[in-house]
């Protein structure tokens, strides 16, 4: 076995191949199951955003080892990054318009009122 | 290494595909089905990728870009659409 850089570059390749590839699928499995949408939102917005971006990485630099260095995986990974946030705060204020059950309950909001109640009482 | 790692990649892409269309299909409100949706969306980005890669061509990349965008105008669409009720006032 011959370790020259190359073999090192390819393993380190694969080794963000893989490492995207599986927050994809983490990311994917969040959506499917966490218990109501809020929770989901978290899961593929952030886990397949940086799953994608290990793939671009590891395409940057499979590219380079065959001799076609070029930047423009760059291009979908900045683009990607930069929509991301944008598009997951669109789709939590669809989700808030909408009222959409939430599991999280509402116990700050529950916490403040009591203690109002404790206030008044106190007072009267 | 590479095709092998590819392979697992792209097995694992699909998997994650079948799971957000579970989601398209069962979402209980609309903005589920639109996060569904979106990451479809950024899978099929990464799967156009590592195909793009598999076949050894530099012609895939430019169809991954505009995914991408599509991805991201669709998703503010609907959203908007919810919101708002209309895309374009």
């Amino acid at each position: 076995m011959n370790l020259t850089p190359d073999v090192w570059l390819e393993a380190l390749a694969a080794l963000l191949l893989l490492v995207g590839a599986v927050f994809l699928l983490v990311g994917a499995l969040g959506m499917v199951r966490f218990r109501d949408f809020f929770m989901r939102l978290h899961a593929p917005t952030k886990a397949s955003t940086l799953g994608l971006g290990g793939v671009l990485l590891a395409s940057m630099l499979i590219q380079a080892l065959r001799g076609q260095w070029s930047i423009h995986e760059m291009l979908i990974t900045f683009f990607i990054f930069l929509t991301a946030p944008v598009s997951a705060n669109l789709m939590a204020k669809a989700a808030l318009h909408l009222r959409v059950d939430s599991k999280a309950g509402h116990q700050p909001v529950d916490q403040a009122k009591a203690e109002a109640k404790a206030a008044v009482k106190r007072r009267g | 290494m590479i095709e092998t790692a590819l392979q697992i990649c792209v097995a694992a892409v699909a998997v994650s595909m079948l799971l957000c269309t579970w989601r398209l299909w069962r979402g209980p409100t609309a903005p589920d089905r639109i996060l569904a949706i979106d990451t479809l969306y950024i899978n099929v980005v990464a799967l156009v990728i590592l195909l793009g890669l598999t076949w050894q061509t530099e012609l895939l990349f430019e169809a991954a870009l505009i995914v991408a965008m599509l991805g991201f105008v669709s998703t503010v669409a609907l959203a908007r659409f919810i919101t708002r009720g209309d895309v374009i006032e």
